[in-house]
């Protein structure tokens, strides 16, 4: 029994039932939005400073002790921009898009537990709705570069819809292969069942599905859909304003919802001795966003050609590969030792990374694919 | 074999990252810490000495904006007595020239650079405001006799820290004193 679902009971005992489902779910509604803006908040300003430190550099310390009012200053600054709408472009597209690509953000936190029980709806079927869910901000990152009325934003929206279409493919399979390993899709039940971390047990499942999410969230060195060096700034082009900051949230969301999902797949969620659960949670979050962070600081951003084909020829191929693995796993070998999982899969792991390497071979000074 | 091929490079990468990460940021904390400039330096600013200036007027005539402003009479012991010297340091590119061409080094560079004003006028020098201060500094160059005698150094600007130019964590709060 979920907390929420304990809430509601003793909610029931003082009004009707119908109004105890209400007040129940407006509550957790309130508590997940505060809990992903205040995270977002936190994040936006984690990577300042992050991504300032790696540049050797101190990042926003001026507003308030270490700068942490900086981003309320930035938001009072936003709120008094004017909200342009190019005059060709389509008004109504125009300005559904922020929404769009910002709702399935934070829609991805009703299935994730916090908790022992803490999940707002501890759906039989989490990982696929979050699977379904994320994909739908493409379509808004899509409508964003439809209705600007501009080719540059349009050229972003193509290539988010080819990255998302590409990655998403690999993500999905990893995913599968936890599915496998725990026997369920409900995210909650995946957390309990993880005695180890699952990254131990898939250590290519969990590198398919970091890079395929690195690539879905649209992050560094996968941020095609806005280079500055080539499209501007891509499908946020013709924003401004608070629509802007949707967009702008909407990618911190999308990260922390990505962090919150790897976390639960395949480090063992809220898990981990002496700290209380939810401090668990929050650590292995941060730590899945530095390794963002730091990839983000590491590595240039890829070439189109390359990223589709990193997903089609290197991605996908290995995520089957896996899943096969891990299903001969399963099926044969169900007495199977986890220890001996362990090495079997990072052995497999090392072999097969080494033969894809093969494929992507320097040459030239440019990277062949 | 080269291991490059095989994720090595990204791991190579990701570590110098790391390493920088965990470096002390170079960001000078401007209000609170300032650098210091050189004693060489062409700096920012002009020094006027009253005693040295026979209002020759050679400095005006270098100018190539024509900045400086002489005006002079003759007094008593048939010299020049200086009644004004202006420098239009809004519109003064900081070349030097005048500081070169005195006969009697009686103009040098400065060598602050804090000289932002809120008035455009107030950039309008006069004679009293040029002269030497505690703010106001003179700077070696284009005088070869005062360099020689000047200590050696190698930067042009440095931090102004006890422990000479390491970088630290927290580079802005005052180091206690022991």
């Amino acid at each position: 029994m979920t907390v929420m679902e304990q809430f509601r009971n003793w909610l029931a005992g003082a009004m009707p039932d119908w109004a105890a489902y209400i007040l129940a779910f407006i509550v957790g509604v309130v508590a997940i939005l505060i809990f992903a803006l205040v995270m977002i908040i936190v994040f936006v300003y984690i990577e300042r400073r992050v991504v300032g430190r790696f540049q050797v550099r101190l990042g926003p310390n001026r507003c308030g002790p270490e700068g942490i009012f900086q981003l309320i200053a930035d938001a009072i600054k936003v709120f008094g921009k004017e909200d342009i709408v190019p005059s060709k472009g389509d008004f109504w597209v125009h300005f559904l898009a922020p929404i769009v690509t910002f709702v399935p953000a934070l829609m991805i936190f009703a299935v994730v537990p916090f908790h022992r029980g803490a999940v707002f709806t501890d759906l039989d079927v989490g990982i696929l709705y979050v699977v379904a869910i994320s994909s739908i901000s493409v379509v808004g990152i899509f409508m964003a570069g439809w209705g600007s009325n501009n080719k540059y934003s349009l050229i972003a929206a193509l290539r988010a819809v080819a990255q998302a279409v590409s990655y998403e493919l690999p993500v999905v399979l990893s995913v599968v292969g936890v599915i496998l390993l725990t026997g369920t899709l409900s995210l909650n039940k995946i957390v309990e069942v993880q005695t180890i971390p699952l990254f131990l047990l898939t250590p290519l499942g969990f590198l398919i599905f970091f890079l395929g999410t690195m690539a879905e969230i649209n992050r560094s060195p996968f941020d095609l859909l806005e280079a500055e060096s080539e499209i501007v700034a891509g499908y946020q082009m013709e924003y401004s304003g608070m629509k802007w900051v949707l967009f702008y949230m909407g990618e911190y969301g999308h990260a922390l919802a990505a962090s919150s999902i790897i976390t639960t797949l395949f480090l063992s969620g809220w898990k981990g001795p002496l700290l209380p659960p939810f401090l668990w949670f929050l650590i292995k979050v941060l730590i899945v966003f530095f390794i963002f962070m730091w990839a983000r600081a590491t590595v240039p951003r890829l070439r189109v050609d390359q990223l589709t084909a990193f997903a089609w020829k290197c991605l996908l191929p290995m995520a089957l590969i896996n899943l096969v693995l891990i299903a001969a796993e399963v099926i044969w070998f169900p007495e199977m030792l986890p220890w001996m999982m362990v090495v079997v899969n990072f052995a497999v792991a090392g072999v097969l990374i080494l033969l894809w390497s093969r494929l992507f071979a320097l040459g030239g000074g440019r990277v062949e694919v | 074999m080269k291991f490059e091929r095989y994720g090595i490079g990204i791991a190579k990468g990701l570590m110098v990252t790391l390493k920088n990460f965990l470096r002390p940021p170079v960001t000078l904390q401007y209000p609170e810490e300032k650098l210091i400039t050189s004693k060489r330096i062409r700096g920012n600013e002009l020094v006027w000495y009253v005693g040295k200036c026979t209002g020759c007027a050679t400095c005006a005539k270098h100018c190539p904006q024509g900045n400086i402003e002489v005006v002079t009479h003759v007094g008593p012991e048939n010299t020049y007595i200086v009644e004004k010297f202006e420098v239009d340091t809004g519109r003064c590119m900081f070349c030097g020239l005048c500081v070169e061409a005195c006969p009697y080094e009686a103009i040098f560079m400065g060598r602050s650079y804090e000289r932002a004003t809120y008035r455009q006028k107030e950039l309008v020098l006069s004679k009293e405001q040029l002269m030497l201060s505690e703010l106001r500094q003179p700077s070696g160059y284009a005088r070869p006799k005062i360099e020689a005698l000047l200590p050696r150094q190698k930067l042009l600007l440095y931090w102004d820290r006890e422990d000479g130019q390491k970088l630290r964590w927290f580079p802005w709060r005052k180091r206690s004193k022991n």
